[in-house]
């Protein structure tokens, strides 16, 4: 189970294998989920709501942890003597923004991450600006976060996180709330990102927008594991596990990225 | 919101005063105000010597009078009860204006207005010459607690968040027919302020979560080291040496 990857060489960005868990009062969120993401690949976690989504985000950078099974970033297990490390490499970008950004002013928000990872001076003024530029939010680094658009703020957390150069970026339902045009520009400058990506969300157009795979996690368990478009085509699957596509949309009618 | 709450004292400007370390000038502004509470209340020239000092300040900060003599309105609250002094100490009495005043009442309350004016008013060249999250940083550079950095810092920038999610409630309570008018409805705001405690509460173990994920164990990391060269603790000094003189030469004089 635990043994290592057949190509030691470049391991898998994300490896989660039997992952089982319970919370303290006993409710399950998880019954073995198994799944490999290789380094560089964009793609979507579905499922309805308490699915176990949250619960298996949050095992992956180690802030759940203690249940059955493992889970590896890039070859290094989540454990407690590596949790520094592994928060560095696995940037989980949270729903609501104004919880990603806690500090006063964008900059020293951004800078949080390799500071704390202890990065300083000339070294981290480059990595806020090299993040900042990359969500095409530069000019405001000297703003405070709650005079920001709602758009400009998921951008800037999305930076927070690229600003520790993650192995892999990790989004909660990153087009929520967003008007048509913020989620238009979040997908062109996801799209960009060089980066191993693990998706969370309930909008199917957009996983079909930016990833060429997508895996169902239903009842705690992966239930479906493919090609977002065969998955988002398969109505029986789509019935089984509460997913539903907007009105009027239909996935055959769009030519999905490979 | 717009503005934010945050800025309201801060007063925009590219002086000498506007770019001095956020320390010196903390430091500089607790030191003239000791100077000042340990001047005796008799010598009143120094008081006015102080209050030049001051205006000088101000005017290299390029700080407006009108601006500041409207920002010491917040005093009035404070000094209120010093205007009570001359009615009800007890000691010799003089009449002033057909009135019975003590003569020592009319001491205390001259001590407090006069020390208390000018303490506010170097308070409010401070606010108005340094931004807010600058002042923090200087406390830090001062060795203030850590951890009294981190509530302030917290609260500069979820004020405006929870203010919000309060004034969303409010609209939600009105677009329901709700009014409050009188004790009975208390029990609903009541029951709103417990809410917004639970969600702020909430909103913080959220807030948490994200702070460990990206590598928070417990400290905050330096990000801005501001350091102060001797010649910017000097020119700060300026301000609390003036007044040690003053002060001395009062306390001879008397």
């Amino acid at each position: 189970m635990t043994g290592p990857t057949p190509a030691e060489s470049t391991p898998p960005s994300l490896q989660v294998s039997g992952l089982a868990y319970a919370y303290p009062d006993g409710h399950q969120a998880l019954f073995g989920v198994d799944l490999t993401v290789a380094r560089g690949e964009r793609v979507a976690l579905l499922g309805p709501n308490g699915a176990g989504k949250t619960t298996l985000v949050l095992h992956l950078n180690g802030i759940l942890g203690a249940g059955a099974g493992s889970v590896e970033v890039a070859g290094l297990p989540v454990a407690k003597q590596n949790l520094a490390e592994i928060r560095r490499r696995v940037g989980i970008v949270f729903q609501d923004p104004d919880d990603q950004l806690f500090m006063p002013t964008v900059r020293e928000d951004v800078a949080f991450g390799p500071a704390a990872a202890g990065l300083r001076g000339a070294e981290l003024e480059r990595r806020v600006a090299a993040a900042l530029e990359r969500v095409g939010m530069a000019e405001f680094a000297d703003r405070p976060p709650h005079h920001l658009s709602f758009g400009q703020r998921r951008r800037v957390a999305v930076a927070t996180v690229l600003a520790m150069e993650p192995e892999i970026l990790v989004l909660d339902e990153p087009s929520s709330n967003l008007d048509p045009a913020s989620r238009r520009e979040l997908a062109d400058i996801l799209r960009s990102l060089d980066v191993t990506v693990l998706m969370v969300t309930h909008d199917l157009p957009y996983a079909l927008e930016l990833c060429p795979r997508s895996v169902v996690l239903s009842g705690g368990v992966i239930a479906a594991d493919g090609r977002t478009q065969d998955l988002l085509c398969d109505e029986a699957l789509m019935r089984e596990h509460r997913l539903e596509l907007p009105f009027g949309f239909d996935p055959r009618s769009v030519t999905a990225p490979v | 919101m717009g503005a934010g709450h945050a800025h309201k004292l801060y007063r925009e400007g590219r002086s000498p005063v506007h770019a001095l370390p956020a320390q010196c000038k903390i430091a500089a502004v607790l030191c003239f105000v000791l100077v000042v509470v340990s001047t005796p209340r008799e010598a009143v020239w120094a008081f006015g010597a102080y209050a030049v000092a001051l205006a000088a300040v101000a005017a290299v900060a390029r700080i407006p009078a009108g601006y500041v003599l409207r920002r010491l309105l917040i005093e009035i609250p404070f000094v209120a009860f010093a205007v009570l002094m001359p009615f009800v100490a007890d000691g010799e009495r003089v009449a002033v204006l057909g009135m019975e005043l003590s003569r020592p009442g009319l001491w205390g309350a001259w001590n407090i207005l006069a020390k208390g004016t000018l303490g506010v008013a170097a308070s409010v060249l401070l606010a108005s010459t340094t931004e807010l999250r600058a002042l923090l940083l200087g406390l830090q550079r001062l060795r203030m607690p850590p951890l009294l950095i981190q509530i302030a810092s917290f609260m500069i920038r979820y004020g405006d968040v929870i203010s919000d999610e309060m004034r969303r409630m409010r609209i939600a309570r009105q677009s329901r027919g709700f009014e409050a008018r009188g004790v009975r409805h208390w029990g609903v705001l009541a029951k709103s302020a417990g809410a917004l405690f639970i969600r702020s509460y909430e909103r913080g173990e959220r807030v948490h979560l994200a702070m460990v994920s990206r590598g928070y164990a417990g400290t905050m990391p330096v990000i801005d080291d501001m350091t102060a060269t001797r010649a910017q603790w000097l020119s700060a000094a300026a301000l609390p040496l003036t007044a040690l003189v003053v002060c001395l030469t009062g306390w001879m004089l008397i």
